[in-house]
């Protein structure tokens, strides 16, 4: 490990934290003006934040210790995820910490916590909502690891930084299994992050409710850690999708010369990927909650048949 | 990878997706649509593979895939499901998450099937083979999960493209004489099932095949 690589590290894992609520406020904002109204401030996400942290927190009469510690997991989980993710430079000494299949396996284990929270409270509406979260997640993880496989089969390795180092070190070409893969990707992230196919985040609709239904007891500081989670999970995605799909202009390992660069190209496409998600939103419509398996099994068959394309056509 | 090679491998990708997608639609029309972009794809590759292996021959079956397959069944298709009035049906499909998993199997089944070959071949095209096997078991699977006759019709003709493709890929195209046949063949089977719609309802009232299945004598 270099001192360079440490520093760095804990540059990237701070910087996600802090920038993943301004993501938000950015998705937010293209998706107001798509649809014609006026946008909030890019801050107003750190606003809220700002907001929820000064109340004071109210808990229901017979929440037990699970639902006060959940939030501080889940946002631990999210962070964990988000500052192995290669974002600006592959040189990332935490990064051994796990690879694509822990990374998945962080994700479960937030999923876990926070459907626990929802069940502890014993509302209708948390055990409902844990229960369509179980549902959308049990499908769409799979989907996720054959994604990654698929990306471990073409760099022979399952870390991160080296996944990342092998795709941006590839020469260019028409690559079917990795177009398969990043519309299986994108497909996992509306899922996961209750995007507007699967789940609309801004309303409170009793019978379509996912995410909303999961947090309703919650509030203050423990509603603003959950919200910041999510948050972070989304860049994480993002920052998941940019590294493994477009990586070009990353920093390889020692070259911190690139830095500048990769700065520049990484929030140029950040900038770009958040209001396509907007545009995606704006025109698809919500769909049934029982359509959702077909949505997420789609993406499965998709990262499937990617990882079958890579089979035959590298032969 | 040559260029032409790398767009054959992805002509034949959108191909079984095209498949997988035909498995999953729901309505007739969108289904008529699909068999014709599966035709546009199909031409695109006989073209990519006439200009790389310099077969002139395969420029001659490439137009007349485009013009058959993209513009005069598809317009069968749609004249006749306008006639039956079925435009707008909308088969219920049971659990295609299944049919989605069984349709996996079948590929990991094709490409296990078509790698000893794939492995002796020496042309561009030689993994293809794999993904055209896919397809044509992938229509059959189709057909089986149907119960539509319309439905049926467009799987035996997606079936017949998936054929086409693995002719293109495994011997760079049939004789002429073949491919001629095969085109005039499958021109003339659509006004028969035409007819047959036709005689289908009157019979049972509905479109079902599975009325069929009360054909027997007793």
């Amino acid at each position: 490990m270099t001192a360079a690589g440490a520093l760095y590290q804990l540059v990237q894992s701070l910087l996600v934290v802090a920038a993943a609520p301004l993501l938000v406020g950015w998705v937010n904002a293209c998706r107001a003006w798509l649809q014609n109204r006026s946008a909030p401030s890019l801050l107003q996400p750190y606003r809220m934040l700002r907001k929820l942290f000064h109340k004071d927190a109210a808990l229901a009469e017979n929440t037990s210790w699970v639902f006060r510690f959940a939030p501080y997991v889940i946002f631990g989980c999210m962070w964990l995820a988000a500052a192995i993710v290669p974002v600006l430079a592959t040189d990332l000494p935490f990064a051994t910490a796990a690879d694509v299949i822990a990374l998945v396996g962080i994700f479960a284990v937030a999923r876990v916590f926070i459907s626990l929270a929802a069940m502890d409270v014993g509302t209708a509406f948390g055990t409902l909502g844990a229960r369509r979260e179980m549902l959308i997640g049990a499908l769409a993880e799979p989907a996720l690891l054959i994604v990654f496989f698929n990306l471990s089969l073409i760099s022979q390795s399952t870390s991160l930084t080296t996944i990342v180092e092998t795709l941006a070190r590839r020469e260019f070409g028409l690559y079917p299994s990795l177009a398969f893969a990043a519309v299986a990707f994108l497909m996992v992230l509306l899922a996961e992050n209750a995007r507007i196919p699967v789940d609309n985040p801004a309303t409170h609709l009793e019978l379509t409710m996912v995410h909303e239904a999961l947090i309703l007891e919650y509030s203050a500081r423990h509603l603003a850690l959950i919200e910041w989670a999510s948050a972070i999970k989304l860049f994480a995605y993002f920052a998941i999708g940019i590294a493994f799909f477009l990586p070009w202009g990353i920093a390889e390992a020692g070259d911190w010369g690139a830095l500048p660069l990769a700065i520049v190209a990484v929030v140029a496409k950040l900038v770009v990927a958040g209001a396509g998600l907007a545009l995606l939103e704006a025109v698809s419509a919500k769909m049934r909650i029982f359509r959702v398996p077909e949505f997420v099994a789609t993406a499965f068959m998709l990262a499937t048949l990617g990882l079958l394309l890579q089979y035959v056509f590298e032969v | 990878m040559s260029l032409s090679g790398q767009l054959i491998n992805v002509l034949a990708a959108i191909l079984l997706l095209i498949a997988f997608a035909m498995l999953s639609q729901r309505r007739i029309l969108s289904l008529i649509e699909l068999y014709a972009w599966q035709g546009v794809v199909l031409s695109a590759s006989t073209f990519v593979v006439a200009y790389s292996t310099g077969q002139g021959d395969l420029y001659f079956s490439g137009v007349l895939t485009a013009l058959l397959k993209v513009i005069v069944l598809p317009w069968i298709l749609y004249r006749l499901i306008h006639r039956l009035n079925v435009r707008w049906d909308v088969e219920t499909l049971i659990n295609i998450p299944t049919i989605m998993l069984i349709g996996i199997a079948l590929v990991i089944f094709a490409f296990n099937l078509a790698q000893p070959i794939s492995a002796m071949a020496g042309a561009v095209t030689r993994s293809t083979l794999g993904i055209a096997t896919a397809c044509v078991l992938l229509a059959f699977l189709m057909m089986i999960t149907r119960r539509k006759a319309v439905s049926v019709v467009i799987g035996f003709l997606a079936m017949e493209n998936g054929l086409l493709f693995a002719a293109t890929s495994a011997t760079y195209g049939m004789p002429m004489v073949v491919e001629l046949g095969i085109a005039l063949d499958v021109l003339v089977g659509t006004f028969i099932f035409g007819i047959f719609f036709f005689h289908i309802r009157e019979t049972f009232d509905s479109l079902d095949v599975r009325h069929m299945e009360k054909l027997k004598e007793d």
